[in-house]
């Protein structure tokens, strides 16, 4: 496979939230601000990528049997780091992501793509892979994270966008685009529009 | 003091329910859902584990993890609470592979039921997501007793509902784009917008 695909793949074809059904949990939960989608996706791009170099590079010498141990010690102790250093620079946007950081160890994307890719290929190209994968987890959760935060605050990474009725404009917040539900419904939604798309995607009876 | 249990349990099952409210837990959620039987079986399987690895997690927390809490070793400015994440998915982990041996030996029949749905829950993040949260409100052991049983039953019943509502829906005649994962996001979006009705009852 070429670095081309490999890299490009993850975005629409072979998604890993729309297609593959993987880490869903935190795309729907830290979705109401883009700020936090974006603290969230660059972690989640960095851990896939490097857990996956390290699978990678110690997958001729890992024992078959104990494989998932490995594999989860790495994703954790790469968790731990991304949330010591959300932490100490972002104090307020990890108080906002609260557990869902240390959710990064059991998304399964970053132990989906180093059971399934990772231990079967090399170190750059494994790398690449959960970059990509990142990537089209990140491309999901930024169009659910744009129009939750345009419609239910009426700004975009805190700048006001749409002036709301309460400071003398003329948008009515719809607050449902905060609640729970609506990130179910944008990403129902966005699955419908690739699957038009790419109707190869469409699920047989 | 009972109120208080009664509270959380409560509050778990219905207001703050682990699925529709935090979203934890989701991949296995939709994965698992499509027939009743087998949503039942691995909904048990989490309200075993949840309500076995949550006060487990909370008695770690405590005596080893928490900001001075080694005094009793005669280290009292040590703060190992960094290490949280790898302490609380090694439990986890270690106490589903018992769970599993202890099943196997001594009760073989709910071993076979519960079985393949064992391993799967390691990887549940609503087992980790239970534990960060119980760890997050500070719960006291007793608390997160009622807590654990209280998050793992809602989490059950949410899934075997979805479950009955994807069965009916086989009958339906949906957009080809959205059949599946499509549609079956906009009815836990529904499913989730009932749930919001409890979310102003104070307790």
């Amino acid at each position: 496979m070429s670095i081309k695909k490999t890299l490009f793949d993850p975005l629409f074809n072979n998604n890993p939230i729309a297609l593959q059904i993987l880490g869903i949990c935190s795309a729907l939960a830290v979705t109401t601000k883009l700020e936090t989608v974006i603290a969230m996706s660059v972690a989640v791009t960095i851990v896939t990528g490097f857990s996956n170099l390290a699978v990678s590079l110690i997958r001729s010498h890992m024992p078959n049997s104990i494989r998932i141990i490995i594999q989860m010690t790495i994703i954790a102790s790469l968790v731990i780091i991304a949330d010591q250093v959300l932490k100490a620079y972002f104090y307020s946007i990890s108080k906002s992501l609260s557990v869902y950081v240390g959710l990064i160890i059991t998304n399964c994307i970053v132990m989906g793509r180093a059971e399934g890719y990772a231990m079967k290929n090399p170190p750059l190209m494994s790398f690449l892979d959960g970059i990509g994968n990142g990537i089209g987890y990140s491309l999901i959760l930024l169009f659910v994270g744009v129009f939750r935060e345009l419609f239910g605050s009426g700004s975009l990474l805190g700048f006001t966008i749409l002036p709301l009725t309460n400071d003398g404009g003329w948008y009515n917040p719809n607050g449902l685009m905060l609640l729970a539900p609506s990130a179910f419904f944008l990403i129902g939604v966005f699955i419908w529009l690739v699957r038009t798309w790419k109707t190869d995607q469409v699920e047989k009876e | 003091m009972l109120e208080n249990y009664l509270s959380i349990i409560i509050k778990s099952i219905f207001t703050e329910n682990l699925a529709l409210g935090f979203f934890l837990g989701m991949c296995t959620f939709l994965a698992v859902s499509q027939k009743v039987k087998t949503a039942m079986g691995l909904g048990v399987a989490v309200i075993v584990v949840q309500s076995i690895t949550i006060p487990a997690n909370n008695l770690i927390y405590n005596l080893l993890l928490k900001d001075g809490a080694l005094a009793w070793a005669g280290h009292p400015e040590m703060d190992l609470s960094f290490l949280g994440l790898i302490s609380y998915i090694g439990v986890i982990a270690a106490m589903v592979q018992i769970l599993e041996m202890t099943l196997d030996k001594f009760f073989p029949p709910l071993y076979n039921a519960l079985g393949i749905f064992l391993p799967l829950i390691t990887v549940n993040c609503a087992i980790l997501g239970g534990s960060l949260l119980m760890v997050e409100r500070d719960y006291t052991f007793g608390e997160s007793i009622a807590y654990g049983v209280g998050s793992g039953v809602g989490w059950a019943m949410a899934i075997v509902v979805l479950a009955g509502i994807r069965e009916k829906m086989k009958y339906s005649d949906v957009p080809d784009g959205l059949r599946g994962l499509g549609i079956t996001f906009i009815t836990v979006g529904l499913m989730a917008f009932g749930f919001l009705a409890f979310s102003g009852i104070q307790l």
